[in-house]
């Protein structure tokens, strides 16, 4: 380096122009990126004004303890009567029963493959299965159920639907209580053992208990994504008009009162499926705000 | 010393049987539960493919190109079906990707303060949590509504041009192909984005500083380094969206029309697989049902391809980071 090849650098600008053709395309290409980020926000944004709007005209208790209404025309005094308690009720009931079905399937795989089978072949290859699972579409498992259960018991149930959403959301069980588990130090577990605790001991003493916020963490989102999916439903549960407690019968489910009731041309009863949607959404928003702050907290 | 030595004599090291067998247990219980995680997908095809057996038996491979689907007479062949799949679906792609890879690179880049950009991904991924149901009540009243004046106006401008115009031959309606592919793109757009983004955050960052430091400008370092650096990854996040967009059921059942006549146009009204299981499972038996399986097993084995691709694409990408 001779002080030459400075006087020779000197005499170039390190700032580019601002029309040359590099600066331009930069900023063109700025610009068209920023442009698909307001695209992808409007339907969002629409999304939620529309749900919003249509979806608080009508809501109030008496949406959750009440039957649907039959057809009102606009101007009858009992237009804004009924609800969808029936609904409201056999989405809690399919969600639970997939709930009971899928939370200990779920976190008993996840302690095999994050406590017995950690890097193991065995272990890549369940997660693989897994994560195709995750994909397989919906109306498949609602396929699968009617298969399963609905032609064997030759009947539409809760049962069916709760069979069909919970191999739905087993797959987001597996997959954040795997990485709840495998993230909880290792002392904890050295510690246990070195006390001569047994191997269950330790994973249920010590290891499940360290890892519960993240698991709680899966079991909301899978719950949340649980109650908004109509594909596996709509021919598993079907649908039923009035109150229903028994898990082997025809069910009402929110998701299939959305989808029913959206194609009628009531107007009562369209109002009855915003509110509804609005129910759905504000849960997923709920579960994914309530996860994040979990994990925030966590960290 | 004497002393510890004599204590730990009195203790037995040795285990109970109880709990020698009560650790047994456990083991295999959570064993049999990893494994049953595994078995379910097996258990679903031999499932689905046991009651599809009298419609393969009967249609065989035939089913995937004939184009009547007719319970009276009680013959079914899916290809209008298989065909509005792969239409509606590749319709998404065209207009979900450009957008999406737009979005993962603004998201990932430091254009936005963290501060802004934090909440924008958390937007994003909550595009992909709202139910499917949700898009189609919203595209049945909002969304349908609103292409109407566009759809019409592509049907006169390009109806008539030779080869193009068949995809517009047909006036639109309030449902259709097209509202179908559309409303598939809104709701892929967040699987694709969130990916290509994990995708090009993981690139390296020496590799960002080294094109820099040659005097590339941003562009010029995401369009000659970083994208090409994350490049299977993007294409397995929109192989993912690819099998989403197939199996997807409620939307596009509420917005496509559920026509089984076969017709090249994207304003025609159609049906996918999906659709057709959605609309017809509830009231279905004998040899419907069967053939129903048997559509079912057809998009089980798409998505499932699609999905094995774009799984072995993103591992690779995690494997690297």
């Amino acid at each position: 380096m001779t002080s030459q090849d400075f006087s020779l650098s000197s005499g170039r600008s390190l700032k580019r122009s601002q029309m040359s053709f590099k600066t331009l395309f930069s900023n063109v290409m700025t610009g068209i990126a920023f442009a698909c980020a307001i695209i992808a926000l409007i339907p969002l944004v629409a999304l939620l004004y529309y749900l919003l709007i249509n979806g608080f005209a009508r809501l109030g208790p008496q949406l959750f303890t009440q039957l649907p209404p039959p057809p009102y025309q606009p101007t009858s005094p009992q237009f804004n009567t009924g609800g969808f308690g029936n609904a409201f009720i056999g989405t809690l009931m399919t969600v639970g029963i997939a709930s009971a079905i899928s939370i200990p399937f779920g976190v008993f795989a996840s302690i095999f493959l994050s406590e017995f089978a950690r890097d193991t072949k065995l272990a890549d290859s369940i997660n693989f299965f897994t994560n195709v699972l995750s994909g397989v579409p919906s109306i498949v498992m609602g396929v699968f159920a009617y298969g399963a259960i609905v032609l064997t018991t030759k009947s539409y149930s809760a049962m069916a639907a709760g069979v069909a959403l919970a191999v739905l959301m087993l797959p987001t069980i597996v997959r954040t209580a795997t990485e709840a588990l495998e993230s909880v130090p290792k002392e904890l577990r050295q510690a246990a053992f070195g006390l001569g605790a047994t191997n269950y001991q330790t994973i249920l003493g010590v290891v499940l208990p360290a890892a519960i916020p993240g698991i709680i963490t899966g079991v909301m989102l899978g719950v949340a994504r649980a109650a908004g999916e109509t594909a596996p439903v709509i021919f598993t549960a079907l649908f039923n008009n009035f109150w229903n407690l028994d898990p082997w019968k025809p069910t009402a489910t929110l998701s299939a009162l959305v989808f029913n009731f959206a194609g009628t041309p009531y107007k009562n009863w369209q109002q009855l499926a915003w509110s509804a949607a609005l129910v759905l959404v504000a849960l997923v928003l709920i579960a994914n705000i309530l996860s994040r702050w979990i994990t925030q907290r966590k960290r | 010393m004497a002393l510890a030595t004599d204590n730990t004599q009195g203790m037995s090291w040795h285990r109970t049987a109880t709990s020698r067998f009560l650790d047994k247990g456990f083991f295999w219980l959570t064993a049999a539960f990893g494994i049953g995680v595994g078995i379910i997908l097996l258990a679903i095809a031999f499932q689905v493919g046991r009651d599809a057996i009298p419609s393969i038996q009967k249609f065989g491979l035939g089913f995937l190109t004939a184009t009547r689907w007719n319970p009276v007479e009680d013959i079914y062949g899916a290809w209008t079906q298989i065909y509005g799949t792969l239409v509606t679906s590749f319709m998404a792609l065209l207009l979900a990707v450009p957008v999406g890879v737009g979005v993962a690179i603004v998201l990932s880049e430091d254009f936005l303060p963290p501060r802004l950009q934090k909440p924008l991904v958390f937007m994003v991924e909550l595009l992909a949590a709202i139910p499917s149901v949700v898009y189609g009540l919203w595209g049945i009243f909002v969304l349908a509504p609103l292409l109407q004046g566009p759809a019409m106006w592509f049907y006169k401008t390009f109806a008539g041009v030779p080869v193009l115009g068949s995809l517009f031959s047909t006036p639109p309606t309030g449902r259709g192909v097209y509202i179908a592919g559309i409303i598939l793109a809104i709701m892929i757009l967040p699987i694709i984005s969130a990916i290509s983004r994990d995708a090009l955050v993981a690139v390296p960052l020496e590799l960002r500083q080294a094109a820099y430091g040659l005097g590339a400008s941003r562009w010029e370092t995401l369009f000659r380094v970083i994208i090409p650096a994350a490049f299977s990854g993007i294409v397995g996040g929109v192989m993912l969206a690819l099998g989403r967009a197939m199996g997807e059921t409620m939307a596009v059942t509420m917005l496509i029309g559920n026509s089984s006549n076969p017709s090249p146009s994207l304003f025609a009204q159609g049906s996918t697989i999906s659709s057709l299981l959605a609309n017809q499972f509830a009231e279905a038996d004998g040899l419907q049902v069967s053939s129903l399986m048997y559509a079912a097993l057809v998009l089980f084995g798409l998505t499932l391809l699609v999905n094995i691709l774009a799984e072995l694409l993103v591992s690779r990408v995690k494997l690297k980071m």
